[in-house]
């Protein structure tokens, strides 16, 4: 049995074979060096069990780049937002004070982008491009750019749109530590903005506090509406929290205390009228 | 990011390998002790007693169950305190302030309760735990926030890190369900304590990225506010 003929005959098929197997050296390694360590009548088996730890890790590295992709989607569109919004004249920002947290959040969200495309082309995976957006979602938000409050309106719809989108992501990222680890740290920094965005709005009289209240978007447009469905669960793994073990703790604070993810097919949806 | 790819490519060759020893280890302990999973429970997630027979002295359990535990111990923590800063007369905040801090007091509880009751079902739950709060002024306004703050931004760093310490998806979910909430809460008081530092470049970092840390960061932060003595 010869061991690269096995090899070449694989990259006849599958061109890539070495460069899959390639992050396991040591294997390999361990195999060639088989004179003394690997038994010949073994040596069928170490050779099934290095393939198949090869093609299983692609097969994962696939499912975590296209995570990836998805959330520099969001990310494209985030950052885009608070970049116009910040350099449109005609969006009046009424103090330093907001201008300069609108700065840290677009700096945050330009900086997720730049991650996530290293992270992807890290992982031997492409990028996807930035796609072109129309911010007024097809005329939902006309104003988006020249009124404040419809800016911050919209703000708050993406923030929590992302941390809903990272948080219903997080299991198909397992497979990665590294992975799953920094997406939790963009998730609640997402979270951390939509915090801020929602006091900002309530300073001017928006019904909102800085976490989710049932399924109450607080912004008068049913457009968003999809955004906040489902929040208002008050049951959490079979467990009502609503009163939880003879407690005060109401329906709104239940609901209020835990974040619900949205599929990815619900992102999707949400986003789309935002593609141009 | 040089430094994720190198990460990436070592923790993907040895997550297969540590995977496997976890699974040993589990497989050989359960027939080690040849006993139901509730009895192993008991053994794992308990009080003992420590070499002067101080029995106050929490052991977390092994495995999901022991990161349950420490967020179980955490949410004790942060519920303890808010349930006292919205008892203490004169706590020096303002009525709007007062109320958000009841909201997340009423939040911290839920998360405790909602602990309390999933590891019990599992006969897991660490008992609760004594706090030791000499440390905090409860009638400074600036003392109230400072504590929180340290709490929130120290809840959000630990969910993080624990993250992917969990072998379950479905902890993973209902993990990620808290740190957020938990995120928003450390950003209110970040702004109420000095408006704008909801993220600031103390807890995000140039790659627009939280803080996470690691269970025996996180304790040694905690501890000094516990009487009950946790061991990882």
């Amino acid at each position: 049995m010869n061991f690269y003929n096995i090899l070449n005959e694989i990259e006849k098929i599958d061109g890539d074979v070495y460069e899959r197997l390639s992050p396991r050296r040591r294997a390999i390694k361990a195999l060639t060096g088989f004179g003394g360590k690997v038994a010949l009548s073994a040596l069928p088996f170490a050779l099934g069990t290095m393939f198949k730890k090869a093609y299983g890790q692609t097969n994962a590295n696939a499912q975590i780049i296209d995570v990836l992709n998805f959330a520099l989607t969001l990310e494209y569109l985030e950052a885009e937002f608070y970049t116009t919004g910040l350099s449109r004249a005609t969006l009046v920002i009424p103090s330093t004070e907001a201008r300069n947290a609108l700065t840290t959040i677009r700096d945050h969200e330009t900086a997720h982008v730049n991650f996530l495309k290293t992270a992807i082309q890290s992982m031997n995976g492409t990028p996807v491009n930035k796609p072109n957006f129309d911010f007024t979602a097809k005329g939902n938000f006309p104003t988006v750019f020249t009124n404040y409050d419809t800016f911050l309106a919209v703000s708050q719809a993406f923030e929590d749109t992302g941390v809903r989108a990272y948080k219903g992501q997080a299991g198909n990222l397992m497979p990665s530590d590294a992975v799953l680890t920094a997406a939790l740290k963009i998730h609640s920094v997402e979270a951390r903005h939509a915090a801020h965005v929602r006091r900002m709005r309530a300073a001017r009289g928006a019904q909102v506090k800085p976490w989710i209240t049932l399924n109450q978007s607080g912004i008068a447009s049913n457009a968003v509406q999809p955004i906040y469905n489902g929040e208002e669960v008050v049951t959490q793994a079979n467990v009502a929290i609503t009163g939880i073990n003879g407690t005060s703790v109401s329906a709104n604070a239940a609901s209020e205390a835990f974040d619900e993810p949205l599929t990815k097919e619900q992102v999707l949806a949400i986003v789309t009228p935002f593609l141009a | 990011m040089e430094n994720f790819k190198h990460q990436e490519g070592l923790i993907s060759l040895e997550g297969s390998d540590r995977l496997l020893t976890k699974k040993v280890e589990r497989r050989s302990f359960l027939k080690y002790a040849g006993a139901s999973a509730a009895g192993i429970a008991l053994l794992a997630a308990g009080c003992k007693k420590d070499n002067n027979g101080n029995d106050d002295f929490i052991s977390l359990g092994e495995g999901d169950v022991k990161v349950l535990n420490f967020a179980y111990a955490l949410e004790q923590l942060e519920a303890a305190f808010y349930t006292k800063v919205i008892e203490t007369p004169n706590n020096g905040l303002s009525a709007a302030e007062a109320s958000l801090l009841t909201d997340i007091r009423d939040h911290e509880i839920a998360h405790r309760e909602f602990f309390k009751t999933v590891l019990s079902g599992m006969g897991m739950a660490i008992k609760d735990l004594e706090v030791d709060f000499s440390s905090i002024n409860f009638t400074s306004r600036d003392s109230i926030l400072g504590t929180a703050k340290a709490f929130e931004d120290l809840g959000v760093s630990a969910y993080n890190g624990a993250g992917q310490l969990l072998e379950n998806p479905t902890y993973l979910l209902l993990a990620g369900k808290i740190v957020s909430v938990e995120a928003r809460h450390a950003a209110l008081i970040r702004d109420l304590i000095s408006n704008g530092s909801f993220a600031d470049s103390s807890v995000v970092d140039a790659q627009g990225l939280d803080i996470s840390r690691t269970p025996q960061e996180v304790l040694a932060i905690a501890q000094p506010y516990l009487k009950t003595q946790i061991v990882l």
